[in-house]
């Protein structure tokens, strides 16, 4: 047979592998496809045609324009949610990740014992979104709380962090930044990949402590800081049991900790105002679509990759 | 590295090296309080938890525990069976149908197929919150809520994105020679799929199995939706409509079910560490 007509051969191989590589995935996507209709795409776009309806599932739903995207910039308690979910995710995202950081720092390199470490910081992120731990929470920090009776141990007297408007969302805050555990693995596994002749150079340099992190170790992190930052605000955006439990789905006291979702829900299934709650659904969307091109953009500047 | 050191330098190695561990235990210490707290509290008697910030036992007292379990009607045994059906459910529906999809994106040339990847890497960007309410009135319409159907279903549709992406790295680093030798031997896709590639995926189901049993246990959000009678109470709902329910709170026996709530998590954390960790490297979960 001559190379040409080996060549021939493969080529016709070559077609109908395609075809049956066409036929074949068809079979393997088929639940994933049915997934993406009728439980994601299609829902987005429902949720965006409800929301120009009133509907609460008994009467059938009515058109009303734009009514509910409009009641968005008027509802006064809306805008405190905003402000209650921007607060905890710019508090709490960049707190979690230094705390993240700097515990990946002090496990890396040769460390004994890492793999106990690792587990014990890493075991309450796992933990955190639990309703058991949100209700461990609103103990620890009732008037009658464990913080409480150890600050009383000091001679300090507490107050309801709870119960108190002013300290209620710095609770929760308190809770996300515990769960660091998750972000520090990711941490730990992009330090290891820095080159340890970097750090050697500069020591060779005279480069150490605070020189040695700003102009080798965050620059050479920075992507994997970035992807960190990125997760935990989409993350932090949609945080939703704990809020719900701790002020027992009021988003109380005084709504300080009255989180987007906690609002969507409320409006959505307590209300069973569900053309609003759908627009709510997507103005939420469009908030973390706006946090994660800024963030996006944003990282020109700061992000730096080796190649 | 071991070379000779003049004696002050390895001593102030030595001694901040201590300095790092004590640091460190201590960290981890207060982190874990919280929890070993609770664990203690739960065996304590209502007053003494209001007293004790400490972590010894006075008295080992155990009647919180049967307190709690049939504080609510139906009694505890109820939801923890509920939420092993939602878990079970969901680690099958995500087995299946998550590593079918990724053999497909990670393993055969079809047409649009960076497109279709790039749809389903979008998916997992997207808040639950946006499709809640559409995908509610369709199971009302269905009349599955108030059944697991919601909760399980979905999974058998691969809509846990995040592990088809894992699933497809994962198959993206077996030696490709193995399938082709197999689709010499006549071997269509369904076989190699199923006894070649599955096989070889044991770490990323593990992990998958993993992470949808600690996510799903803890699922608050969608069980708070789609259950909302008794009977069908899972673990995490339960708990919650416990808090509400008790007027006079006690907090030994929710601190007992708090605890029973908690140890399959402790228990899948024992087992999947290794994966848990990796998975995480590789894909950046929660």
């Amino acid at each position: 047979m001559s190379a040409l007509d080996e060549l021939r051969r493969l080529r016709r191989d070559s077609t109908t592998d395609r075809k049956r590589d066409n036929k074949a995935a068809f079979w393997f996507l088929l639940p994933w496809f049915a997934g993406l209709v009728i439980i994601t795409l299609g829902p987005v776009a429902a949720s965006f045609g409800l929301g120009f309806t009133e509907y609460n599932l008994i009467q059938p739903p009515e058109f009303i324009g734009l009514d509910n995207f409009t009641r968005v910039f008027s509802d006064e308690r809306l805008h405190n949610a905003l402000g209650v979910t921007f607060t905890y995710v710019l508090v709490s995202v960049p707190l979690q990740l230094a705390f993240a950081l700097g515990v990946a720092m002090l496990l890396d390199r040769g460390l004994r014992g890492l793999a106990f470490y690792r587990s014990a910081f890493y075991l309450p992120s796992l933990l955190g979104s639990s309703v058991a731990i949100a209700v461990l929470w609103t103990q620890i920090f009732g008037a009658d709380g464990l913080v409480n009776r150890v600050l009383g141990f000091f001679g300090i007297e507490g107050k309801g962090w709870i119960s108190d408007p002013d300290t209620a969302l710095s609770t929760l805050i308190v809770l996300n930044v515990w769960t660091f555990g998750a972000p520090m693995i990711i941490f730990l596994a992009g330090l290891r990949q820095i080159p340890g002749v970097y750090y050697e150079a500069a020591a060779i340099d005279g480069v150490r402590g605070w020189s040695r992190f700003r102009h080798i170790t965050l620059p050479l992190l920075s992507p994997i800081i970035f992807f960190n930052l990125v997760l935990q605000i989409i993350h932090a955006f949609q945080s939703f049991t704990q809020a719900f439990v701790v002020s027992n789905g009021t988003g109380g006291p005084s709504d300080s900790t009255m989180f987007y979702t906690l609002y969507l829900y409320q409006q959505g299934f307590s209300r069973f105002d569900m053309g609003y709650a759908a627009a709510l659904a997507w103005f939420l969307l469009l908030i973390i679509g706006a946090f994660t091109a800024i963030n996006f953009w944003a990282a020109k500047y700061w992000v730096f990759y080796d190649d | 590295m071991t070379t000779e050191l003049p004696h002050p330098i390895r001593y102030r190695g030595r001694l901040s090296a201590f300095a790092k561990h004590a640091g460190l235990v201590l960290l981890g210490f207060v982190m874990l309080y919280p929890v070993l707290w609770m664990v203690v509290s739960s065996l304590r008697p209502d007053d003494e938890i209001f007293r004790s910030p400490g972590l010894l036992l006075e008295s080992l007292r155990t009647e919180n525990y049967a307190g709690g379990w049939n504080a609510l009607t139906p009694a505890f045994g109820t939801y923890l069976v509920n939420s092993t059906i939602v878990v079970l459910g969901c680690i099958i529906g995500n087995l299946v149908s998550c590593s079918m999809a990724a053999y497909a994106f990670a393993r055969l040339e079809f047409s649009g197929k960076r497109w279709w990847f790039g749809i389903m890497l979008g998916t997992i960007m997207l808040p639950i919150h946006v499709i809640i309410v559409p995908q509610y009135i369709l199971f009302s319409q269905l009349d599955w809520v108030n059944t697991v159907l919601p909760l399980i279903v979905p999974k058998f549709l691969a809509t846990d994105a995040f592990f088809i992406f894992l699933m497809v790295q994962f198959i993206r680093g077996l030696p490709r020679e193995l399938d082709e030798a197999a689709r010499i031997d006549g071997c269509g896709h369904p076989r190699i799929f199923l006894r070649i590639i599955l096989p070889l995926m044991k770490p990323a189901l593990a992990t998958t199995t993993i992470f949808t049993f600690i996510w799903t246990w803890n699922d608050f959000f969608s069980q708070l939706i789609y259950l909302t009678d008794p009977e069908m109470y899972t673990v995490p709902v339960a708990l919650r409509s416990f808090v509400d329910a008790t007027v006079s709170t006690s907090w030994g026996s929710m601190f007992a079910m708090n605890v029973v709530s908690l140890v399959p998590i402790f228990l899948a954390f024992l087992i999947g560490q290794r994966y848990l960790v990796r998975g995480i490297t590789t894909t950046g979960g929660k």
